[in-house]
């Protein structure tokens, strides 16, 4: 889900970078509220494991291959605006030192990953958990949540690849950006997520949280709370 | 740093250990790159030209270690597997420090329960 430079027109990217920009003040804004000293390490550690399990890439029929984000559970332990900046970091030096992702497409691919994601797993971890704090109700919308969150950031990303061949052509009536159309681009995100990465990543969700919730229970955001 | 933390990044660093995983379960089962994360070559060969846009801007930036990758495109897949537990290494030690270090500098001593 890294888009590469070129990837994107200049017409996409740029009001991507914006929006970037307002979701990372703001969030460091509500970080400097919400946070204590001791969510530190644990915001040190969310972000390298977001890192490190974008590592894992998973083989699957048709020959690509994907993985994992991390970044629904971080919004459940931290909270999705913390999951914001630590997600972002590791998008970032994975652009700026591996070449994982464009440095163009930066803004794109935290608005997807470090923005989307998070957002969409909190929301559907606190909707399908309702009052529970424990039990199968509370692993199941945990699963769900980064089940989910993986999907529609995939979805959004498949969107953004399918619009270039509408924003920009060449005097061949070639696409210049991203060559693939909405019809193509979107259903193979999605399905790819839906069927394979997305239970990957529902399963790490709800596997860390229960994690979580066995040895460091006073420390889960998303269950002291309902609001982000 | 209490013990469960401890624990915590000793996980991390295993997990990095594993990651070469990511390139050896691919390669298994002859998987390519992400869908919409092709080199422009391999675009080519899927779409028969290379967009001229992705062109101008595909090498932009030369990154320090493309792909997790310390000995370049003809690297063995011991190197290309070394290069990855590195990778992983280092970014446990930038991206570790940098939210640290971002998290220290705006989260107050007197804050939260």
């Amino acid at each position: 889900m890294h888009i590469p430079d070129g990837y994107l027109s200049p017409l996409t990217y740029g009001p991507f970078w914006g929006a970037a920009l307002v979701f990372w003040s703001v969030a460091l804004k509500k970080m400097k509220e919400k946070l204590s000293f001791k969510h530190i390490p644990y915001m040190a550690m969310g972000a390298v494991f977001s890192f490190l399990i974008m590592m894992f890439n998973i083989p699957i029929p048709g020959g690509t291959t994907g993985h994992a984000v991390g970044a629904g559970i971080i919004a459940l332990l931290l909270g999705p605006w913390t999951a914001v900046i630590a997600v972002s970091v590791s998008l970032i030096i994975q652009a700026i030192v591996f070449g994982d992702g464009g440095l163009t497409a930066i803004g794109a691919n935290c608005f997807n990953m470090a923005v989307v994601m998070p957002f969409v797993s909190y929301g559907v971890f606190q909707w399908l958990r309702g009052k529970a704090v424990g039990g199968a109700r509370l692993y199941v919308a945990a699963f769900l949540s980064g089940y989910i969150g993986l999907a529609v950031a995939a979805i959004v990303t498949g969107f953004e690849f399918g619009i270039q061949p509408l924003i920009a052509a060449g005097p061949d009536g070639r696409p210049l950006y991203a060559p693939y159309p909405l019809a193509v681009a979107v259903p193979v995100m999605a399905l790819e997520h839906l069927l394979f990465f997305g239970l990957i990543e529902g399963l790490i969700t709800a596997l860390l949280l229960k994690y979580f919730v066995g040895h460091e229970p006073g420390l889960v955001y998303g269950l002291s709370r309902k609001e982000v | 740093m209490t013990s469960s933390q401890k624990k915590l990044w000793i996980g991390l660093v295993i997990m990095a250990f594993l990651s070469p995983l990511g390139i050896l379960l691919p390669k298994k089962f002859r998987a390519g790159a992400a869908w919409g994360e092709w080199g422009p070559e391999e675009l080519e060969k899927l779409v028969g030209y290379i967009p001229q846009g992705l062109k101008k801007w595909a090498e932009l930036w030369r990154a320090p270690l493309p792909d997790y990758n310390l000995g370049g495109e003809g690297a063995s897949l011991t190197v290309q597997v070394i290069s990855y537990i590195v990778s992983g290494l280092i970014g446990i030690v930038i991206v570790g420090l940098l939210v640290y270090g971002i998290s220290r500098m705006i989260v107050r001593s007197g804050n939260g329960k």
